[in-house]
């Protein structure tokens, strides 16, 4: 199994009150509570602790995409993924995603992602998404589009990677006289294309007509092998086997010495993601078209963000937090369980300081990874 | 009293729900009033319509995408609706129309007397969206929930508390729901409005009336101010405590300055025809 740091770059030195008051920390959560010389001790300490990772020996570092709001800091990831490029020896560096649907020249993306394959000299992989909705409201494109300019965004992309130029796109959205990528990707015939999702039917089925790695982000582990499993019928159903390396888990692990202690320390920052940073009013989730008319009549309002102690996520297997011994047999059990081969691992999550992130690394690196890295 | 049909029927290629009354007995010599209705639809005949059945051959279709009519897969703008209504209106051999256009209706008429005339004797506006005013400052009605979003339309908080209050048929509210994809469809960017629209306004060559709530938070009273200034001769008039849904919270008064409006343009009319 691969291991994968995934860090979320929020902004960590919050008082969540000020979020519990406004109601979330995204699209209307005021900028003043951002404070310049807190944010760039950030971006540092972030850039440190994922070239910490490398050093300790996981497989690869990720970073992804969010628009104005505390949970995330990285508006546009690829300036992390760059820093990282020469900073991160040996790791593989995956930007998971960039979120096609929010811009109006795709091709953008498709050279931004180049030159980190060519600087990386082929260790970067590509993470395309749609987005989340509160993303609609902070670009102000249409959500009833979203579907159809991703689709049409990667076509673009994929093409532009892979195809010698100049040639000529005209899709519904995208419109060019010429496409001549310069420079084009150092992997041939591209980077690796892994699609992260929340667990949509159409993405999971779209991942694995393409054979794109499917990362299943946030759910409790018996829903994660449900749509693993709808992944590899999916590829059945496309006339192929899939494997357990085109699935990839995204989970929060923290070890400590006993399962009590790992829970009493990392109990309040696990509950501040998930409570008070993630935490979004049904509408700015879920605008109009995001979803289709017919599956958005099966989504409740009252299903979104209820706030849950760190004990229901861990017994529900959203995270794994405990003992060297209970997080090693875990992750083992669900592995086997829901078939996956990479795990991207939140290592620093919510509120939690540095030198808590890094006593969670390396325990991770100590004493779950070598179990792990020769299966 | 008036009485009103409702039928689902093909016009202009699109499967629509119709809804249509007039004067008892006066079917063949009423003029015809033709109201396109805002986002919310029209899904009810409302007592607004009633009012104006009693003096006009009153139709209201559900534009394509709301409510019970079909969504054609052209429907990507609020262009597409004013091009759908010409064909309407060249279907159902429609002349000396009045045409009243409520908020998204209001900027569909607007769109559409922009194009061609030739069929209308007269435009209201009611609460018109479409055109956009740098600097005024408009709620947005897709971040809040229903509640919020029905109280900054509505000025008159016990009328909101009385809709609030109304138990809705499941489908009912699936026609909502339908309504309000479409709506989001159609003017979430740019929000509402349409940059190129104000510069073409001066081709409504026809009687205008713009009707506007001085109390409207979607499209404030500035905005009205915009489409009576660029249409040649559109008349302004308020409706004083009134938000941004004056069918529904000034009923009789809106129907009573439509039906004023109609009614003087044609006798106008008449006037000139006799007079020639």
């Amino acid at each position: 199994m691969k291991f994968f740091n995934f860090h979320l770059m929020p902004y960590a030195d919050m008082d969540v009150n000020l979020i519990r008051e406004h109601g979330s920390a995204w699209v209307t959560f005021p900028n003043s509570h951002y404070d310049p010389e807190v944010g760039s001790a950030l971006y540092n300490r972030y850039l440190d602790e994922l070239e910490y990772a490398d050093q300790l020996g996981f497989d690869g570092v990720c970073v992804n995409e969010h628009h104005q709001t505390a949970y995330g800091l990285m508006p546009v990831p690829g300036v992390m993924a760059g820093a990282l490029a020469r900073s991160v020896k040996r790791a593989k560096i995956a930007v998971l995603g960039r979120a096609l649907p929010l811009v109006n020249n795709p091709l953008n993306i498709a050279e931004e992602f180049a030159m980190l394959d060519n600087i990386s000299r082929g260790r970067f992989i590509a993470g395309f998404v749609r987005g989340i909705g509160a993303e609609y409201h902070s670009t102000g494109v249409n959500p009833a589009e979203s579907l159809q300019r991703f689709q049409e965004a990667h076509d673009l992309i994929v093409r532009a990677w892979s195809e010698t130029g100049p040639f000529e796109f005209d899709g519904d959205y995208y419109h060019y006289k010429y496409v001549n990528l310069w420079p084009r990707p150092y992997q041939a015939p591209h980077p690796p294309i892994w699609v992260p999702s929340q667990g949509s039917a159409e993405t999971i089925r779209w991942a694995a007509q393409h054979r794109y790695t499917y990362c299943q982000t946030l759910g409790a582990i018996r829903t994660v092998a449900g749509f693993f499993n709808r992944y590899r019928e999916e590829a059945e159903k496309a006339g192929y086997e899939a494997t357990w390396d085109q699935c990839a888990w995204s989970t929060t692990l923290y070890v400590a010495e006993t399962d009590e202690q790992a829970l009493q320390e990392a109990g309040p920052h696990a509950e501040a993601i998930q409570n008070e940073f993630l935490r979004m009013p049904f509408e700015m989730l879920l605008p109009p078209g995001y979803t289709s008319l017919e599956s958005f009549k099966h989504i409740q309002p009252d299903m979104i963000g209820k706030p849950q102690s760190v004990r229901s996520l861990n017994d529900a297997g959203v995270i794994i937090i405990g003992s060297p011994d209970t997080v090693r047999e875990r992750l083992a059990e669900y592995q086997e369980l829901a078939g996956f081969n990479t795990v991207l691992v939140k290592t620093q999550f919510g509120t939690l300081p540095a030198d808590m992130t890094k006593r969670n690394m390396e325990a991770i690196a100590e004493e779950i990874l070598p179990h792990f890295q020769e299966r | 009293m008036s009485s009103h049909t409702e039928t689902v029927q093909t016009v202009a290629g699109v499967r629509i729900k119709l809804m249509r009354g007039s004067p008892p007995g006066q079917a063949p010599t009423a003029q015809t009033l033709l109201f396109l209705h805002g986002a919310g639809g029209a899904s009810v005949w409302l007592p607004f319509m009633a009012q104006l059945a009693t003096d006009f051959d009153l139709l209201v279709p559900e534009h394509p995408g709301f409510g019970d009519s079909d969504t054609p897969d052209w429907l990507d703008r609020v262009e597409d609706l004013a091009y759908y209504y010409l064909d309407l209106l060249e279907e159902l051999d429609l002349s000396g129309v009045h045409l009243v256009g409520h908020s998204l209706g209001g900027w569909t008429a607007a769109s559409l007397a922009i194009k061609d005339c030739t069929r209308l004797q007269s435009l209201t506006l009611i609460s018109a969206a479409g055109v956009h005013v740098r600097g005024v400052k408009r709620i947005d009605n897709f971040m809040g929930n229903p509640e919020e979003n029905l109280r900054g339309l509505i000025h008159d908080q016990a009328i909101a508390d009385t809709l609030l209050a109304m138990e809705l048929p499941p489908e009912e509210r699936e026609r909502q729901l339908k309504n309000r994809f479409t709506t989001a469809k159609l003017v979430w960017q740019p929000r509402s409005y349409d940059p190129h629209l104000p510069k073409w306004l001066h081709r409504i060559r026809i009687p205008t009336q713009v009707v506007w709530g001085d109390n409207d938070r979607l499209f404030p009273p500035r905005i009205g101010e915009e489409y009576a200034a660029r249409i040649p001769g559109a008349q302004l008039n308020w409706l004083e405590g009134c938000g941004h849904l004056p069918p529904i919270e000034q009923p009789a008064a809106c129907a009573q300055l439509v039906a004023r409006f109609a009614r003087d343009v044609a006798a106008q009319r008449g006037a000139k025809e006799g007079s020639a």
